[in-house]
């Protein structure tokens, strides 16, 4: 297994400058044109999916819709409410869309991933990775970025100096942090299999012969399923998409975070959430079914890199455009429930058995007498779970009937 | 779990256009594909202020549609009219007559207040102005032109006239024509300058005209009726 980029393993001169600079390019404009795809795509597959007819008068199929709002925002009065704390409020925007960007840098978006290769494409007789950074620590900077994206939500909500927003900054920072512990949990089991938080070695892990000759060898099949509905579930929730939108409600707290926001800095909220779809997607696409890695058959095989990754991408995006339009919005207890009485358990017993069931092939342990101990464990871990939940509900009651009794 | 699923199911059939229960329901709005859509009969667009057929206007000041109105659009002052020559039957007339377009919500309560049915509403609902001054329609821009056909302004969209026209004017009452009590819940259509009187709707035709108050000089049945 090749240690990082083998583009910066000789000496440094221009030419890698060049190849660096080209790649920050393609990744920006990758980045920005899917997000104008998916605001297009996702207004028009919405309405499809509504029998409504959904962007058609900007363009072919109205696609230079986004375009045309985009200008639109450009030219709207920019106002900042006279209770806003300032500074807060503009920066608030940038701490949204700067780590939306970050994300997408380590998500690797092509490569040849055989024996051989090892996940390189030759660029003017170099040889480096189709992502722009690979660096050791790639998970958990997918991770730290999305937390630090909950920043712009709760400031922006914060320094607004208004009810609605405040409300719904207090929902995200509630929702997100719940989320993000069964989101952690659920890519542990994928860096346990990987042995690496480098992206670029997860998809490598993913590459090749899979089980049995006819599936593939993705991680969503390695790790049982399980952590890739948790993922997927955790992520809506992270990207505060319908079902888990609490955050904006309309029809509850008219935009949430952003009502006081207009023209562009509302935008960059708009874009930031778009972008954050798109990179979400692109996770799960690295995490659970092998990225850009997968059978070539005609023509160079570097062309086959970026378009598997693209079309695994698009399965994602539309998969959440069909969330939003099928699924109505959670309840705030209901959203509590779901993320830390069956999620984060959830994720967490699964964790312990990916865990024990690796140990146990390293040592050559007995296989039927760990599957008995994992099955005892697991329902003792379950009734006691039940059982507590049972009770807190039964004092909750009892406090409740207590407290109307006055 | 299977009631998720078949929300699953119901949403994504709906992408296709053939099947019955992914018909598209919203219409497109003019333009790409023929002519504009068929306006509903009773659609409320903007206002004209009505003359009779000697060229008389109709609006006497009263200021009843400026009280009615929920929106305060409506702004009216009334003058005696000039005895040697008069703008309309009468004392008084509409000396100013503005309506300002950014408040109108189109409820029509002003028809419906309007003791001389100076005041209707057209089909006509395409205009886009761009600034404050074009939004406030003064008396000179609503009052009728000679055919009794609301005037044309810069920024109005009338490209599909021909079938809004026949369709501008006999407009209906909810209580009565004259507001006369009596007449509640009857339908009675009116006819004004230039439009002709329109057949009854559904369910009207069985309905014998009735008859009118003796103390009302209005004809409410023939073109062009009002006041002679």
């Amino acid at each position: 297994m090749i240690a990082g980029d083998p583009l910066f393993l000789g000496h440094f001169d221009w030419g890698v400058l060049f190849i660096v600079l080209g790649k920050v390019l393609v990744t920006f404009g990758l980045l920005l044109v899917s997000v104008l795809f998916m605001i297009w795509f996702e207004r028009k597959l919405h309405a499809d999916m509504t029998n409504r007819l959904g962007p058609n008068r900007a363009g072919p199929f109205g696609i230079l819709q986004t375009l045309a709002d985009g200008i639109k925002f450009f030219f709207k009065e920019d106002l900042v409410p006279d209770r806003a704390d300032k500074r807060m409020f503009i920066l608030a925007p940038f701490l949204s869309l700067v780590p939306a960007f970050l994300v997408f840098s380590v998500i690797p978006i092509g490569g040849v991933f055989t024996a051989e290769k090892q996940g390189t494409v030759n660029i003017f007789g170099r040889d480096t990775f189709l992502q722009l950074a690979d660096p050791p620590i790639g998970v958990l900077l997918i991770l730290a970025c999305s937390s630090i994206a909950v920043y712009g939500v709760v400031l922006a909500g914060w320094s607004s100096g208004s009810k609605y927003p405040l409300i719904g900054s207090v929902r995200a920072s509630a929702q997100m942090v719940s989320y993000e512990s069964a989101l952690s949990l659920s890519v542990v089991t994928v860096v346990m299999l990987s042995g690496s938080l480098s992206t670029h070695d997860i998809v490598l892990s993913q590459a090749g012969e899979g089980f049995g000759g006819i599936l593939p060898r993705w991680n969503i099949i390695a790790t049982g399923v399980v952590p890739f509905i948790i993922f997927v579930i955790a992520g809506t929730a992270e990207l505060n998409r319908p079902p888990f939108d609490l955050v904006e409600a309309e029809q509850e707290l008219v935009g949430g975070f952003h009502t006081e926001y207009s023209s562009i800095r509302f935008a960059f909220f708009f874009l930031a959430e778009f972008m954050n779809t798109v990179t979400m997607s692109a996770i799960i696409v690295t995490l659970f079914l092998g990225g850009p890695a997968g059978p070539t058959f005609f023509g160079p095989d570097w062309m086959w890199g970026p378009l598997w990754f693209l079309v695994k991408l698009f399965l994602f995006l539309f998969m959440f455009v069909w969330f939003r339009a099928t699924l109505p919005r959670f309840r705030y207890d209901q959203l509590m429930d779901l993320g830390w009485k069956l999620l984060i358990p959830l994720a967490l017993g699964w964790m312990l058995l990916i865990a024990t069931l690796n140990i146990a092939q390293d040592e050559g342990w007995n296989g039927l007498v760990v599957a008995a101990a994992v099955a005892a464990v697991g329902l003792v871990a379950y009734l006691m779970l039940t059982g507590a939940m049972r009770t807190a509900e039964r004092r909750r009651e009892a406090a409740d009937l207590e407290g109307s009794s006055h | 779990m299977g009631s998720y699923l078949k929300g699953f199911r119901i949403t994504f059939g709906k992408m296709f256009k053939g099947s019955e229960s992914g018909r598209t329901v919203t219409v497109p709005y003019v333009k790409d594909s023929g002519p504009k859509r068929h306006k509903p009969e009773r659609l409320h667009g903007r206002h004209v202020l009505n003359r009779y057929e000697d060229g008389m206007e109709k609006c006497i000041g009263c200021e009843l549609c400026a009280g009615v109105c929920p929106a305060r659009c409506i702004y009216v002052r009334g003058a005696d009219n000039p005895p040697d020559d008069p703008v309309s039957p009468g004392e008084r007339y509409g000396f100013v007559y503005e309506i300002n377009y950014l408040r109108c919500i189109h409820c029509d309560l002003c028809v419906e207040a309007c003791p001389t049915e100076a005041i209707t509403e057209t089909k006509l609902f395409e205009f886009s102005f761009t600034n404050r001054q074009d939004a406030i329609y003064t008396k000179a821009e609503l009052v009728v032109d000679d055919a009794g056909l609301p005037q044309q302004l810069p920024w109005e969209d009338w490209s599909d006239m021909d079938k809004v026209a026949a369709h501008s004017s006999a407009w209906v009452r909810a209580t009565a024509s004259s507001g006369d009590a009596s007449y509640e819940g009857v339908v009675a259509w009116t006819g004004e300058l230039g439009f002709g009187v329109k057949p009854p709707e559904l369910g009207q035709t069985a309905l014998d005209p009735a008859p009118l108050p003796a103390d009302d000089d209005h004809d409410h049945t023939e073109p062009g009726g009002g006041h002679h």
